[in-house]
């Protein structure tokens, strides 16, 4: 997936992932798509409920060799 | 119609290095996902915003049989001299190992996402703590400004 933006939050745990994508997202346009990486096993499901919370949309989660790496799309 | 923002109100009471981060990462969590906070630091809570004392805040060993120890040993050795400052030192280890940001670092995180910060006027009195010991953005208040925002809080925890 195309993304305009992307962010490294490997090695870092709560809440630094949900805080780091909340600033990306803010420094970018309304329906652009952030990239973001993670390794917090907890990511998965902080990043959904920021999701949910936010309007900011999860268009897609995908797990490589431990990373997860997460779309967003920008409300 | 936008919706009213969810509220989420915390006081923070404890000035101990392990209970400073638990009102932070609510706060810099919430704060992230629009949600108003105000945190209340209140007695000893006041030392996670005193910039004299935040980079600096410890663990205390004795009382604590949750502190991790290199050896099995009773919690009573807690109270031997030196064993504060040896607790707080294995205990930042493990915060560095984590990549946990420092308290003056998730202060800021906190300030940057427009958490309010509210230190108690009472304690600021009785510990003889000025205003301008404290992190800059930090504003000064009681109980009765705690409240009005807590009455309509989603969230209100004592930490």
């Amino acid at each position: 997936m195309e993304a305009t933006k992307t962010i490294d939050c490997k090695g870092l745990n709560c809440p630094m992932p949900v805080v780091k994508t909340k600033k990306a997202l803010s420094e970018m346009k309304p329906g652009e798509v952030l990239r973001m990486e993670a390794t917090d096993k907890g990511s998965k499901s902080d990043i959904t409920a920021f999701a949910n919370r936010t309007g900011n949309e999860l268009l897609e989660v995908k797990e490589e060799g431990g990373t997860f790496i997460f779309f967003l799309k920008k409300k | 119609m936008e919706e009213k923002k969810k509220r989420m109100a915390l006081i923070a009471s404890k000035g101990t290095l392990d209970m400073a981060y638990p009102p932070l990462i609510l706060a810099s969590t919430a704060g992230s996902m629009d949600v108003e906070v105000t945190i209340f630091f209140t007695l000893y809570g006041v030392d996670i915003i005193n910039k004299k004392k935040y980079g600096s805040l410890k663990v205390a060993p004795i009382a604590n049989p949750a502190m991790p120890s290199p050896i099995p040993m009773p919690n009573i050795i807690g109270m031997l001299p030196g064993m504060t400052a040896m607790g707080t030192s294995m205990m930042k280890g493990m915060i560095k190992k984590i990549n946990w940001p420092t308290i003056p670092e998730l202060v800021k995180t906190c300030l940057d996402l427009d958490v309010k910060m509210i230190a108690c006027t009472p304690t600021l009195e009785m510990t003889g703590v000025k205003k301008e010991d404290l992190v800059e953005g930090v504003t000064v208040g009681g109980a009765a400004e705690f409240l009005d925002f807590a009455l309509d809080a989603n969230i209100s925890l004592f930490i």
